[in-house]
């Protein structure tokens, strides 16, 4: 179990102070996959490293298992943080030692070397299915690769916690995908709590069970990821479930063409033809000039940008139309914004 | 002033002397300039260390007066010329040697002169080594001592060995200045035949001798540097 009790750091920069973290409470089980999300510069990573006081927090607490790690002192510190191990976005490996090194580092680091290490390394690497890598040095592995290693040194001192640092966050998709069945895996089959820290929507969509949104230093929303998703309630959480609803794709804007953004929050509209039907019933033909949507539980959330042509009286006529619809939003897009 | 460097007569006493001071110039030179290199490296690495390690924002926070202290001393002691060097030393190369002529004795204005460059050599050298690889030992639980020993100097080490060919080299260029104190060498043949006795041809072989050196210790440096860096992925 790990606390997270009235959280808060601030900086003091040449600029004046600056708020890193507000009052961020946070408790998250044991042997969960917990995802923290957020934009960039909302606090993550600061919050991440108040966990292992990497970064010490100004205020506040962060208990794990009955200890308060603010209180240990740098020894115990060091002995804490064999259990509690991270992987991060840039894979951080000792790039002038191999991969079987790399995994043996944190053995060493606490004194286990030699063949003990480096068979327990062996083991780790099977795992992460890099054995056939072991006398290779990172440079010569591929990002997802160099990531598996970083997973196979976290998990060499068995830790129970698993603090992962935007560790997807420069890699394609597909390696991504390979990466996060891989957490998911270790979650189950070692029951380590993992820790995801991270900016993309999809990453806690497909292995975390509980999600807190951080914005501006502050947790707005947490709770388990589909209530969480499927309801945001404040405005920082309907930004990263419909991301491209805030910004505009490039469009050639006809100048007859009025534009209207239909937000759907919600909605069972997906499953009603609803453009079609604006036709039918109102008989006004919009042109879908974008659109973006997703389902997450049994609503619909994202946006489309519909033309529609026919002056004023057509624009009021539509947005009045789709407005009346549970879960939609119409609003007419300025031009020229 | 090269009139009389080409004839004959000056080209058999060239060959004459080259045969018969050179191979025991070269050793010196050799030999002083490695020497030389080794014991600053032995005082100017860890201070390099500590400079970087001691940094507020290093692994391992000294006092600020401490490390300000170290910086000014390290400055000092590159301001000064390395010709006045050899002559301010002179009680610490008596105390160390017990003469200040010699061979051996110009070790010590040397070392003296090499450290604190050294010693700047190695802190530029670890202060690039990616701070995220230093914060995921942290992480691991290493301590300051660990870092320093299992990841900012090995990390470093391609950069390191680069570095000490630059200092090699440099060294090796002061040593052949220290035939003015009567240290033996390249530099004390170049001085004596061709600054006292005008025998030009001599000065130039010992100059073309200390070029194929530097060059021999920069290839030589290079290479290991390129060799022992696991970055470079196209290597067989």
């Amino acid at each position: 179990m790990i606390e997270i009790k009235n959280l808060s750091k601030t900086y003091n920069t040449s600029d004046g102070t600056v708020e890193a973290l507000k009052d961020v409470s946070i408790s998250i089980p044991d042997g969960d996959i917990f995802g923290i999300i957020g934009m960039s510069g909302a606090g993550k990573s600061t919050l991440v490293r108040c966990i292992n006081m990497l970064e010490r927090p100004s205020e506040g607490t962060v208990i794990i298992d009955g200890t308060d790690m603010s209180k240990l002192d740098s020894s115990a510190l060091r002995e804490a943080r064999r259990k509690i191990t991270m992987i991060f976005q840039g894979f951080n490996l000792l790039m002038q030692r191999t991969v079987l090194k790399n995994v043996c580092f944190p053995m060493e680091l606490s004194g286990k070397k030699g063949k003990e290490a480096a068979k327990r390394a062996m083991e780790l690497l099977e795992v992460v299915g890099l054995a056939d890598k072991a006398n290779v040095y990172p440079a010569q592995l591929s990002g997802g690769q160099q990531q598996r290693v970083a997973i196979a040194r976290a998990l060499a001192t068995s830790p129970e916690v698993l603090l992962c640092d935007e560790a997807t966050s420069a890699l394609d998709p597909t390696t991504t995908r390979s990466i996060l069945d891989l957490l998911s895996e270790i979650n189950e089959k070692l029951g380590i709590t993992i820790i995801v820290i991270t900016h993309q929507m999809s990453v806690v969509e497909s292995v975390c069970r509980h999600v807190a949104i951080l914005d501006n230093g502050t947790v707005v929303e947490q709770g388990e990821v589909g209530e969480v998703f499927s309801n945001p309630k404040t405005e920082a959480a309907r930004k990263l479930v419909f991301p491209e609803g805030e910004t505009d794709p490039v469009i050639a804007r006809d100048s007859e063409e009025v534009f209207i953004r239909v937000v759907f929050n919600g909605a069972k509209a997906t499953a009603t033809p609803l453009i079609a039907q604006l036709a039918i019933d109102k008989g006004i033909a919009a042109n879908i000039s974008y659109a973006s949507t997703r389902s997450i539980g049994d609503g619909s959330y994202g946006s489309m940008l519909l033309g529609i042509t026919g002056g004023e009286e057509n624009v009021k006529t539509a947005i009045d139309y789709l407005q009346q619809m549970p879960g939609v939003i119409a609003r007419e897009v300025p031009v020229n914004v | 002033m090269f009139e009389n460097a080409f004839t004959s007569e000056a080209w058999e006493t060239a060959v004459k002397v080259f045969v018969s001071e050179f191979p025991l110039a070269i050793w010196e030179t050799v030999y002083v300039t490695l020497l030389s290199t080794f014991f600053a490296i032995i005082i100017g690495l860890p201070l390099g260390v500590l400079l970087v390690a001691g940094d507020k924002n290093g692994v391992l926070p000294l006092p600020g007066w401490l490390l300000k202290t170290l910086g000014v001393i390290i400055n000092l002691l590159r301001s000064v010329p390395f010709l006045i060097l050899m002559v301010l030393v002179f009680p610490i190369t008596r105390a160390i040697v017990g003469t200040v002529v010699g061979t051996p004795a110009t070790i010590v204005p040397l070392v003296i002169a090499a450290f604190p460059f050294i010693a700047r050599l190695t802190e530029s050298s670890l202060r690039d080594v990616d701070p995220n690889i230093i914060e995921a030992a942290q992480s691991m639980g290493a301590s300051p001592l660990q870092i320093i020993t299992k990841v900012m100097i090995p990390e470093s080490v391609p950069s390191l060995l680069s570095n000490a060919t630059i200092a090699v080299t440099t060294i090796l260029g002061y040593s052949a200045m220290s035939g003015i104190i009567g240290g033996g060498g390249l530099g004390k043949i170049a001085l004596n035949y061709g600054y006292y006795r005008y025998k030009y041809l001599i000065m130039i072989f010992a100059v073309i001798l200390l070029i194929v050196l530097v060059q021999l210790f920069q290839t030589c440096g290079t290479k290991l540097a390129i060799r022992s860096d696991k970055r470079l992925k196209n290597k067989s």
